[in-house]
C-alpha cells in the first residue's frame, strides 16, 4: 500500500469551491502548514473551514482569511485575529462557535460512525438554541451531531506510506479526530519514515483513516505566545 | 485589596493533594505560582496535556509544546499528552478535580458569563462551557468590579452565559465568596476591605452572617 504524494499541491488535488475541510492543530501548533500554502494558492473559495481557532492575521487560517477564501468558520476560538473580527462583525463571514469539547467529539463522532451524541456543555446558553435536550440522572444535556469533511488538512510528526501516524507534544490536540473524519484525509508529516522505522504499539492513528501523506517542509512553526524564565 | 497575585496565591489555599486542576487562562494560571508546601497536584491543560510544569528557559522553548492559552511550557515526570476528545473526555468524564477560570459576570445562582460582549468582542468560549457543565468545583478568579466600577457579582448575569448553576466559589480582589441557593455568602475580606465596601460592590444577593474573618496568607 502506497498513500505518498508529491506534496502538498498533489495532497489537495481535488479539492473545490464550497467544500468543507477540517484544518488540525490548536492556535499555531499542529498547523498543516504546507496544506494551508497550497491551498491559498489554489485561491479556493466559499469554503467552510472546521478548525479550534482561525490562525493570526498572517498566519495560519489568517492566510486564507485575507484572501477571502473563507465563507464559514466552526470554531471555539476565534480571539487573536484582528482580519477574523472584522469579517465576522461585519458580516462577510459565517462563524459558528461551538465548546471546544463539543467540537473534539463531533470530529470524532464523525470518524467513528456516531451520528450525535448528548453532552451538558452549552446548556442553557446559546449554542443550545434549537437543539434537543434531555435529562440524564436528572441533569440536562444538549444533542450535538457529528462533523464530516470533504477533506481533512492534518499535520503529524512521523509517518509512513500505509498513513500511520505519530504526533509530537502538543501539535497532536485536534488532529487525530480529525484524521478520522475526513472523506479524503491528507497528511504532511516532518518525517516520513519505512514503515520497519515506527513501532506499531506506538502509532496515534492507524493508517486506515489517511488517504494521502507527504513529506513536509520549510516549517516556520511559529510560536504565538512566547513565554520564557530566567536561569537566575 | 488584592492584586491578580493576590487573588491567584488565595484560590492555590483551595487545592488538596492529588487533585487534577484546570486553569484557565489570566489569573488562573498564576494559581501554579502559589501551590502549597506539601500538596501535590497535576496541572491538565484542554489542549492536551497533564503534567504541565513551568515556563521553559529561554532558549528551550518547545513549538510543539504549548498550553491552552498559547503559553510555551514544560512538561514534568509523570506527565502524558492526548488529543482533544481526549482532554474533555477527562472533563466531562469528572476526572479534573478542581477547574478555575475568569469571568465577565456571575450570577447569585452561580451562572457565569465570560465569552462574549455581543456587537463589541466575541473571541469564543474555547473549552470554558465544556469545563463548566461538567465539574463539580468550579471557582472563579476575578476582580470584584469592572473597569467602570461595576459590580461583576449580579442577581441575573447581562452578558450571553457560558453555564447556569455552576460556580461554587469566588474569590475576588476583596472577598472570597460561596454561591449558596440563597445567594452569594461572604466568607472573607481582603486585608483593609470591610464588609461595607463588598456590601456596595456586590449587586447580587449577599449573605452576611457574623464576623467576616480577613484573608490569611
Amino acid at each position: 500500500m502506497n498513500k505518498i504524494v508529491k506534496n502538498a499541491q498533489e495532497g489537495i488535488e481535488g479539492l473545490e469551491d464550497g467544500m468543507t475541510l477540517m484544518v488540525g492543530g490548536f492556535g499555531l501548533c499542529g498547523i498543516p502548514e504546507n496544506c494551508i500554502s497550497a491551498l491559498v494558492e489554489l485561491g479556493a473559495k466559499n469554503l467552510t473551514c472546521i478548525s479550534n481557532n482561525a490562525g493570526v492575521d498572517d498566519f495560519g487560517l489568517g492566510l486564507l482569511l485575507q484572501e477571502k477564501q473563507i465563507k464559514k468558520m466552526i470554531s471555539s476560538y476565534v480571539g487573536e485575529n484582528d482580519e477574523f473580527e472584522r469579517q465576522m462583525l461585519s458580516g462577510e463571514l459565517e462563524v459558528d462557535l461551538i465548546p471546544q469539547g463539543s467540537l473534539a467529539e463531533r470530529c470524532r463522532a464523525g470518524g467513528a460512525g456516531i451520528p450525535a451524541f448528548f453532552t451538558p456543555a452549552g446548556y442553557g446558553t446559546e449554542v443550545a438554541m434549537g437543539k434537543e435536550v434531555r435529562f440524564f440522572d436528572g441533569k440536562p444535556h444538549i444533542l450535538e451531531s457529528a462533523l464530516h469533511a470533504d477533506y481533512a488538512l492534518i499535520k503529524a510528526w512521523k509517518g509512513d506510506r500505509f498513513g500511520n501516524l505519530i504526533f509530537k507534544g502538543t501539535a497532536r490536540n485536534f488532529n487525530p479526530v480529525m484524521a478520522m473524519a475526513g472523506n479524503i484525509t491528507v497528511v504532511e508529516v516532518e518525517h516520513l519514515v519505512e514503515p520497519e522505522e515506527l513501532d506499531p504499539n506506538t502509532i496515534h492513528i492507524p493508517g486506515v483513516f489517511v488517504q494521502r501523506i507527504f513529506q513536509g517542509s520549510n516549517y516556520e512553526k511559529r510560536i504565538e505566545q512566547r513565554t520564557v524564565r530566567s536561569k537566575s | 485589596m488584592l492584586d491578580r497575585n493576590g487573588i491567584a496565591q488565595r484560590i492555590a489555599q483551595e487545592l488538596q493533594n492529588g487533585w487534577y486542576v484546570n486553569l484557565g487562562i489570566g489569573i488562573p494560571t498564576l494559581v501554579a505560582n502559589y501551590i502549597p508546601q506539601g500538596i501535590s497536584v497535576e496541572f491538565q491543560s484542554e489542549n492536551g496535556l497533564l503534567g504541565m510544569g513551568p515556563f521553559p528557559f529561554e532558549g528551550e522553548e518547545d513549538a510543539d509544546l504549548i498550553n491552552a492559552g498559547k503559553q510555551t511550557v514544560t512538561m514534568l515526570p509523570g506527565g502524558s499528552i492526548f488529543d482533544s476528545s481526549l482532554s474533555f473526555a477527562m472533563i466531562r468524564g469528572k476526572h479534573v478535580q478542581l477547574t478555575v477560570l475568569g469571568a465577565m459576570e456571575v450570577s447569585d445562582q452561580g451562572d457565569i458569563a465570560n465569552w462574549k460582549i455581543p456587537g463589541k468582542m466575541v473571541k469564543g468560549m474555547g473549552g470554558a462551557m465544556d469545563l463548566v457543565a461538567s465539574a463539580d468545583n468550579i471557582i472563579v478568579a476575578m476582580s470584584h468590579t469592572n473597569r467602570k466600577g461595576q459590580s461583576k457579582l449580579l442577581r441575573q448575569c447581562t452578558l450571553p452565559l457560558t453555564g447556569v448553576k455552576c460556580v461554587k466559589k469566588i474569590v475576588t480582589n476583596m472577598a472570597v465568596l460561596d454561591v449558596t441557593p440563597k445567594g452569594f455568602k461572604l466568607l472573607e475580606r481582603a486585608p483593609g476591605v470591610s464588609v461595607d465596601d463588598i456590601k456596595n460592590a456586590t449587586e447580587g444577593r449577599l449573605i452576611v452572617e457574623g464576623e467576616i474573618p480577613e484573608m490569611k496568607f
